[in-house]
């Protein structure tokens, strides 16, 4: 068996985890839920520690919440909401540092599970922000949010039918789909990449005299855990951006009616 | 005559792979050229974008910060297409 083939364990050995508590309910804790659970009390008191200091000059834990959320105002929401976008900064703090940690237990020894490779929870975060942006479309532009999207104005009228079928179709069936398939999939892909690497690896230890090949594979694993690091934190960025985007495109609207008036409409541009 | 017959039914029987495994091959080797195909185009596209944004910020450094936003937003629209393509290499492989 020395040189026999590698043997990648079947992908249900890689994702799917057995159940601790509550076995085959629905309610089943297995280690995923438990990774869910993390991420979500590990920023709440992260944030509510650095929330109890009283002042105006920032110490310890207030310092880095504050990094945070100066980090998310500015490079999340006012590029792609501007000031408008204030009241949605919990919510884009909130999605970036959940979907992060969740991401972080991908190379957190003995998790070694990135909470989204399973497509729970990206498919609960993006119909939560497809409600999101819908409800603030119509909030903002009424029933005309609807007739936008629809019936497209600046667009030449034999073409109108055409272009609002796919914006109706892109805009609120493709774009739940696609914002969660990105960061589920993006997630799953690193830890396969990671699990061949290890596997490759501990194949590599038993084999004999192709021990040598070992060393830059077990440098390119560690190479690829700190790019996982930074997949795991650009995933997070993408995913609340997007939602910065979508939101903010259901406040502003598809620009005026008339055609001239095309060039300060998009959202992302400035 | 019977017993070629005979032998021959069992030679096929024995070589012939059965409806579910022929599938099973089919997907796995589709599977490759599912994802292989899919990686195409987002390539080149985000080849050519992180390039434009690349030449972007060096002629403009002080414009580095929203390049930079906006060249994100463009490479998770064009890598989501390569994403699907992953997906559905794992539905073919595994599922």
């Amino acid at each position: 068996m020395i040189f026999g083939a590698l043997e990648f364990p079947p992908i249900d050995d890689i994702v799917k985890w057995p159940d601790w508590f509550l076995k085959d309910s629905a309610f089943g804790f297995n280690k995923v839920a438990l990774i869910y659970v993390l991420a979500l009390v590990i920023p709440a008191v992260f944030f509510a520690l650095a929330g109890r200091q009283k002042g105006y000059v920032p110490r310890g834990v207030r310092n880095a919440a504050e990094v945070v959320i100066g980090f998310v105002e500015k490079q999340i929401m006012l590029p792609t909401m501007g000031s408008e976008g204030a009241p949605f900064l919990p919510l884009l703090v909130t999605l970036f540092s959940f979907i992060f940690v969740a991401n972080i237990f991908e190379v957190i020894p003995a998790f070694q599970m990135p909470g989204n490779a399973r497509m729970a929870a990206p498919l609960v975060l993006a119909l939560t922000v497809w409600v999101v942006f819908i409800v603030v479309g119509v909030k903002h532009q009424g029933m005309k949010y609807f007739a936008h999207i629809a019936w497209p104005p600046g667009v030449p009228i034999a073409l109108k039918p055409l272009v609002g079928i796919i914006e109706v179709l892109s805009t609120f069936f493709i774009r739940p789909f696609s914002h969660a398939v990105r960061l589920f999939a993006n997630m799953l892909a690193g830890h396969i990449l990671l699990v061949t690497f290890s596997v490759l690896c501990i194949s590599l230890w038993t084999a004999g005299p192709l021990f040598v090949v070992n060393i830059p594979t077990f440098f390119m694993l560690v190479g690829l855990t700190g790019f996982e690091i930074g997949v795991a934190f650009l995933q997070a960025f993408v995913f609340a951006i997007l939602t910065g985007v979508y939101i903010g495109g259901s406040m502003q609207g598809h620009g005026d009616e008339d055609p001239m008036h095309h060039d300060h409409a998009p959202a992302a541009a400035h | 005559m019977s017993t070629l017959a005979t032998f021959l039914a069992q030679a096929t029987e024995a070589t012939a792979p059965t409806a579910a495994e022929a599938k099973n091959t089919a997907a796995a080797s589709s599977a490759g050229f599912a994802y292989g195909l899919a990686a195409i185009g987002p390539g080149i596209g985000i080849g050519y974008l992180v390039g434009q944004a690349v030449q972007a910020m060096a002629r403009q450094p002080e414009a580095a910060g929203q390049v930079q936003t906006t060249m994100f937003l463009g490479i998770a629209f064009t890598e989501a297409l390569a994403l699907i393509g992953f997906v559905v290499f794992i539905l073919l492989k595994f599922a």
